[in-house]
């Protein structure tokens, strides 16, 4: 099947308004020699009903988050999506349109961008947000390139271990094109060390990037190395889960310069890591550094409230080589489904709904220490939603492990061979926090 | 001719509409468990509310229609935006990627319980590599200009085993705007080179500017005035004489779907807008998603991790022995593989073809009808966009680009591409796609002679321009010269 709308008549007509027999002699300009002889080698087309059983066969062979409940975070996390807010991806007018070029038609993607932009601010107490990003991995990789622009000769970054792993090995890649020197603080610790990260400060450090929370769920003390960082020059930033601050000072509040992170909670579906939403917000200070998007308030030529994408100049299509950043894109869909969540939450929502994650998950923390077969190796770490725990049960986590997955729990992320990293949303019920630590009771 | 833009004004918003105490139904009740924020964070608790919008469901979704009623879609009609392959969203794709064993997979789960998804971004990896002619390929970037970039980083790795990691880059002057962001983000010098009077590669420039400093040679081809290089097998071997290597910005892999691959052409590494090529939407600004295919030479350096099958036939995902490292979290954006996988099982390899051919047809076809109106740039067969200049109108009328562009929208369609390549004075890139019916190309073709007409009878009419859409032109001069970024309202700075 195809989606062509042209019939054989038509194309008949088209061709001999064009002048031409065949519509291979459209293609002339192909060297013979490069040529495919023989049609591509792929599976003959199927029709839309064959396809759609393929697709549900694929999907049956996962088990999603209905047969597989899930307690697994590590910056995706299985939160409740109101309903409405699929429907609202669904409009074709949003789904269907391309990147807000034309303000004229594309009222609707910018002053929802501007809504999600506001949202943004007053989640992170920072004036400034942009239009979103891939992810939180290239959002915390792109605002360390940004520091490095801002402070113009420093070429160091400091970062804390205990931020997400794979935000760290993004920011070594980015880093690999020799203009930015990554340190990596207290790797491997469930903590950075705050003595540590000090020594290292220097007048050749362009930032430091601390977690809030870390990705073992705990909220470090990263004030004084806030304060540490602007004494000697250097920007801070913060890499938050921005559904936990609704009820975490906000960065902008502790100092931080710049705030980013995964914004997949907010809203948006697993959809198995991908696509995510990076959000990203800084001072007005640093703001002409910026990457990416971002939509302005204006008016039109009679005068009424409009939104256009603004400040272009530090844009690809416009700067080029002396672009902020390369980025042409900014997840737009997930950026409309985080405005849409907050305003169905609200401020009162969203710090109730963050409570009540947070008191589910210290519940099970502490019931799964009360089994005997976890122990904290941090008990006084204030942490959220999300904890890590070290398992000293008979026999080995990966056991454990595999008996939740067959009673249908995901029971979290290993960490390491004895170290479980464990998440619990607003959506685990108390018979689903029961039925786990029954299991680990019964594996004992 | 299509019905004009609805006319909705603007609307405040939602943070406007916010009344004290009005929730939506979706406001969780607290569990009688929960502690306060104190409690769980003493210092680091959170003392005042974000100010976040307080309005009901049906505020909500009355918001969110309105808003839809002032965008345009590809549902909403004509799309002929050059280089950006605004083809129809299939809906099967939108379905298929919100069934729950898809769309509530959680990227931690273990291999065995995703074997559907892994399949699923093995057999995906494995069509893309057969639609491209080359043999490794990473779904990781989530766009072209991730893409692009990620091969850079691959490049710079391939030539640093070799002992130089090299300096510079070159571009045609044709190129798109993310092709020199991504070589100075990947720590590369940019060098351009003019092209030819016929918009291709000027041989003579780019061989006088290899050497063995050149890390690699970037081009789109078909290329950005919409042309096919004929001499591309000659392009990519003078690249690989000095040790570069060859890259192909797939932004116009439509063109070439089962005709040519690039691959055969001599490219090493080539990245794939699947929301272009492979009819996944756009968004209104994505996600996308930008796959990157390389040569055998470069698969060890691919980003990890990548789905493979294993001896048992079981599926899994595995790290490349020299991998770069991840360029993002987790394995991409995922919801749009299933998309594009939808796309690939519906057409097959037949459809494929049919897809570049009809493609190419529309827009020769669409060029002969237009040539009277408006001077095309390089008249000639073309692929599956063509550019156009305005620059006769404008000496004649004072007409513009932009006035032709703004009064389009008040036929109902949305501008082509404008002021790109920059090569073409007062250029507008038009790509049909081979979705469009007859009757629109013909409609689009009568709406240019239109305008053409109108900047001749009635200049200002289009100086003024759009008169029918929900808000009128905009100063973009005052957003940039006193930015408001957001409501000021609860936080203020």
């Amino acid at each position: 099947m195809d989606f062509l709308p042209i019939t054989e008549t038509e194309r008949e007509l088209m061709l001999q308004r064009i002048g031409i027999a065949d519509v291979n002699d459209l293609f002339s300009d192909i060297p013979r020699d490069t040529r495919l002889e023989n049609r591509l080698d792929l599976d003959a087309g199927l029709e839309e009903m064959q396809v759609s059983k393929r697709l549900e066969e694929l999907a049956r062979a996962n088990s999603n988050a209905a047969d597989l409940v899930c307690f697994a975070g590590g910056g995706i996390y299985d939160h409740y999506q109101p309903a409405l807010i699929d429907n609202i991806l669904q409009r074709p007018e949003f789904f269907t349109a391309y990147t807000p070029y034309q303000p004229e038609v594309s009222q609707g993607t910018l002053q929802a961008i501007y809504e999600f932009q506001t949202g943004i601010c007053e989640l992170c107490g920072l004036p400034v947000a942009n239009a979103g990003m891939y992810d939180g991995a290239t959002a915390l990789a792109e605002a360390a390139f940004m520091a490095r622009r801002v402070s113009r000769t420093r070429s160091r970054v400091l970062v804390a271990g205990s931020i997400h792993p794979e935000k760290i090995e993004t920011l070594r890649t980015y880093a690999r094109a020799g203009t930015l020197e990554v340190e990596v603080i207290s790797e491997g610790q469930r903590s950075c060390n705050n003595t540590e990260l000090c020594t290292a400060l220097g007048d050749d450090v362009a930032a430091v990037l601390l977690p809030y929370p870390n990705y073992y769920g705990m909220i470090e003390d990263v004030a004084p190395l806030i304060e540490a960082a602007h004494e000697v020059g250097a920007l801070a930033v913060l890499d938050c889960n921005p559904l936990l601050l609704s009820v975490l000072k906000p960065p902008g509040d502790l100092g931080a310069d710049i705030a980013v992170g995964e914004a997949q909670c907010l809203g948006n579906a697993m959809n198995f890591g991908g696509p995510g939403l990076g959000f990203f917000a800084c001072t007005e200070k640093i703001m002409r550094q910026i990457p990416g998007r971002l939509v302005g308030k204006t008016t039109d030529i009679d005068g009424h409230d409009a939104y256009v994408l603004t400040l272009a100049t530090r844009e690809q299509h416009i700067r080029r080589e002396k672009a902020t950043s390369n980025i042409c894109s900014n997840h737009a869909l997930n950026a409309l489904a985080a405005g849409a969540y907050l305003a169905a939450t609200g401020p009162k929502g969203l710090a109730s709904l963050a409570l009540s994650a947070c008191g589910k998950a210290h519940h099970l923390h502490d019931e799964l220490i009360r089994t005997g077969s976890f122990e904290d190796p941090c008990p006084k770490a204030n942490f959220g939603y999300e904890f890590i725990l070290d398992y000293c049960g008979t026999g080995h986590l990966d056991a454990l492990y595999d008996a939740l997955i067959d009673a249908g729990i995901l029971p979290g992320i290993c960490v390491g061979e004895k170290s479980l990293l464990v998440a619990v949303t607003e959506k685990r019920t108390d018979p689903e926090i029961e039925s786990f630590v029954g299991e680990v009771r019964s594996h004992a | 001719m299509p019905e004009p833009f609805q006319n909705r004004g603007p609307r405040p918003t939602i943070y406007e509409s916010s009344r004290p105490g009005a929730t939506c139904v979706c406001a969780p009740v607290a569990d009688t468990r929960d502690a306060s924020s104190d409690a769980f964070f003493g210092d680091y608790a959170r003392q005042a509310a974000p100010a976040l919008p307080q309005v009901s469901e049906v505020e909500i979704m009355r918001h969110y229609a309105h808003l839809a009623s002032m965008n345009f879609g590809v549902d909403t009609g004509s799309y002929p935006l050059g280089s950006c392959t605004m083809k129809y969203n299939p809906r099967l794709n939108e379905w298929a990627a919100r069934l729950p064993g898809f769309a509530q997979l959680h990227p931690s789960q273990p291999d065995e319980t995703v074997q559907g998804a892994l399949q699923l971004m093995y057999e995906l990896q494995q069509d893309l590599c057969e639609i491209s002619g080359l043999p490794g390929v990473t779904l990781q970037p989530a766009a072209g200009a991730h893409g692009e970039y990620c091969a850079l980083m691959i490049f710079r790795a391939a030539h640093t085993a070799a002992g130089n990691p090299r300096k510079k880059v070159i571009i045609p002057d044709t190129a798109h705007g993310t092709n020199p962001a991504s070589v100075a983000m990947a720590g590369y010098e940019v060098v351009t080179i003019p092209s030819t009077t016929d918009g291709l590669v000027d041989l003579e420039a780019l061989r006088a500017a290899l050497d063995h400093d050149t890390a690699a040679f970037m081009l789109t081809n078909p290329n950005t005035v919409g042309i096919f290089d004929p001499q591309i097998t000659e392009i990519t071997r003078a690249v690989h004489e000095v040790g570069a290597f060859a890259y192909c910005d797939g932004a116009n892999l439509n063109a070439i779907l089962g005709i040519t691959r690039p691959g055969d052409q001599g490219f090493d590494a080539l990245h794939i807008n699947l929301h272009k090529t492979f009819s996944t939407p756009h968004g209104g600004g994505g996600p996308g998603a930008g796959p990157l295919c390389v040569s055998a030479e470069l698969c060890p350096y691919l980003p990890g991790p990548v789905a493979v099958r294993t001896e048992t036939g079981a599926y899994a995902r595995k790290n490349p022995d020299k991998s770069i490292g991840r360029v993002r979290s987790y394995m991409g954006n995922f919801a749009i593989f299933v998309r594009a996988y939808a796309y690939i099982k519906m057409l097959g390899a037949e459809g494929l073809r049919g897809v570049a051919e009809q493609a190419v047809l529309s827009a020769n076809y669409l060029r002969v009808i237009v040539q009277d109106t408006f001077t095309v740039a390089y008249n000639r067969t073309c692929m599956h966009e063509f550019v156009l200049s305005g620059a006769n109108l404008k000496a004649e009328t004072g007409v513009s680009t932009l006035d032709v562009a703004k009064r389009l929208l008040d036929y109902g369609f949305h501008p082509p591409t404008i002021y790109f390549p920059l090569i073409v004075s007062e250029a507008m890139m038009l790509e049909p796609t081979e979705t469009e019916p007859l009757a629109a190309l013909d409609a689009l073709a009568e709406a240019l002679r239109a305008i053409a007409a109108e900047a001749k009878s009635d200049p200002e009419l289009l100086h003024s321009a759009p008169h029918t859409t929900p808000v009128r032109r905009l100063d973009e001069a005052g957003a940039a010269r006193n930015p408001n970024l957001r409501v000021v309202q609860g936080f203020c700075s």
